[in-house]
C-alpha cells in the first residue's frame, strides 16, 4: 500500500462485538464503507489478527492511518490499533451516532433489523469524509511489497460479494 | 444422570471481519448460544481478553471452552491459549467445509448459499461438543444469567 499521494489507503477495523446488535452495527459499517462506498481507497482489517500480533496485519495497520468502529465503550478496536503500533485516524462509537439517531434502534445480533441496517449506513457515511480526506478518491494503487488483509482482492474492497439477499 | 446438564460450556469465536468463513464462525456460534443451547452456553468477544478489564481472562479457565475458528490461522484457538487457557475444543470452518465437501463460501458480509450450508455444519459440530462437554444432550432449563456476553 503506497503511504502517500492518491495512492494512500485507510485502513477499517471494526470491533468483533458478539453480545450485542451494536457489534454487528460496527461490522455491517465497516462493510458498507469498504465495499460499498470507498473500495478502491479502504481496507478491511479483521480485529482477530490483531489481537493475536499478526505480522501482516500490524504492519497493515502501523502503515496506514485506520478508523475503528466500536460497539461499546471498551472499544476493543481502537485499543488493539494502538497495540500494535497503527495510529487512529478517527474513532466512531456507534453508540454516540445512534444518540444522534434514535429513530434507527438496532436489534438483532445475527441478523440486524431494518433499522440496524440502516444505522450502520449512516455511520459509513459519516465516515466518509475522513477516508477522503486521508486518501483522496481517484486512484489506489497498490505498492509492492504491501501486505493485503487475508481474504481480500487486492487491498481489499475488491471482493466478489456473492449472494447479498438480507 | 444421562441428560443432566453439569456444566456451562464457552463458545469463542474468531469472527474473523475479511473472509467470509468468519462470518461463519459468528454465525454459527450465535445460533448455538441463541437456538440450539440457550442456558448452556456463554461467550465472550475475543478482543476482550486483551481490551478488557482482566476479568475475561478467567473465561476458558471457569467454562470448558470451544474455540470457533474461521481459518487455519486459528486466531481464536490460540488467543483463548494464549491469554486465558487451552480451549476445551477447537473448531476450524474452513475444515469443515472441506470434509463435508461443501463448495467455497462466499459473501463476507452475506454469505452465499454455501456459506450457510458451512453455517449450518459448524452449528452441528458445535452443538455435538457443547453436548458432550456439558453433559448430556437436553437443554437446562433456567440456567442464563451469569456472564452475558459482552
Amino acid at each position: 500500500m503506497s503511504r502517500s499521494g492518491s495512492g494512500r489507503k485507510v485502513v477499517v477495523v471494526p470491533c468483533s462485538g458478539i453480545g450485542k446488535p451494536y457489534g454487528t452495527v460496527s461490522r455491517e459499517a465497516a462493510y458498507e464503507l469498504c465495499e460499498e462506498l470507498r473500495p478502491r481507497t479502504t481496507a478491511l482489517v479483521a480485529l482477530s489478527r490483531l489481537v493475536m500480533g499478526d505480522a501482516g496485519a500490524g504492519r497493515t495497520v502501523a502503515g496506514h492511518p485506520a478508523i475503528a468502529i466500536d460497539g461499546c465503550k471498551l472499544t476493543c478496536a481502537a485499543k488493539m490499533v494502538r497495540v500494535r503500533g497503527g495510529t487512529v485516524a478517527r474513532e466512531v462509537a456507534v453508540l454516540d451516532v445512534y444518540r444522534c439517531h434514535r429513530e434507527l434502534k438496532p436489534e438483532g445480533i445475527a441478523e440486524l433489523n431494518d433499522a440496524g441496517l440502516a444505522l450502520a449506513r449512516v455511520i459509513a457515511e459519516e465516515i466518509v469524509p475522513t477516508v477522503d480526506a486521508l486518501a483522496p478518491p481517484g486512484g489506489a494503487e497498490p505498492a509492492e511489497g504491501d501486505e493485503p488483509p487475508a481474504g481480500d482482492g487486492p487491498l481489499g474492497g475488491d471482493e466478489e460479494d456473492g449472494d447479498h439477499g438480507r | 444422570m444421562a441428560g443432566e446438564a453439569t456444566t456451562r460450556v464457552g463458545i469463542i469465536a474468531c469472527s474473523g471481519e475479511e473472509i467470509p468463513e468468519g462470518t461463519i464462525s459468528r454465525l454459527a456460534t450465535l445460533r448455538v448460544l441463541h437456538e440450539r443451547r440457550p442456558g448452556r452456553t456463554v461467550t465472550l468477544c475475543l478482543p476482550l481478553f486483551l481490551a478488557g478489564d482482566g476479568n475475561e481472562r478467567a473465561f476458558a479457565a471457569k467454562y470448558p471452552t470451544i474455540a470457533v475458528d474461521g481459518c487455519a490461522q486459528r486466531c481464536a484457538a490460540r488467543g483463548t491459549e494464549a491469554y486465558s487457557a487451552r480451549p476445551a475444543a477447537s473448531v476450524v470452518v474452513s475444515e469443515i467445509v472441506a470434509a463435508c465437501g461443501l463448495p467455497a463460501p462466499q459473501g463476507r458480509r452475506r454469505l452465499d448459499a454455501a456459506g450457510r450450508q458451512a453455517v449450518d455444519a459448524t452449528v452441528e459440530r458445535i452443538v455435538e461438543l457443547v453436548d458432550a462437554l456439558a453433559g448430556g444432550p437436553v437443554p437446562a432449563a433456567g440456567t442464563g444469567g451469569d456472564d452475558p456476553p459482552r
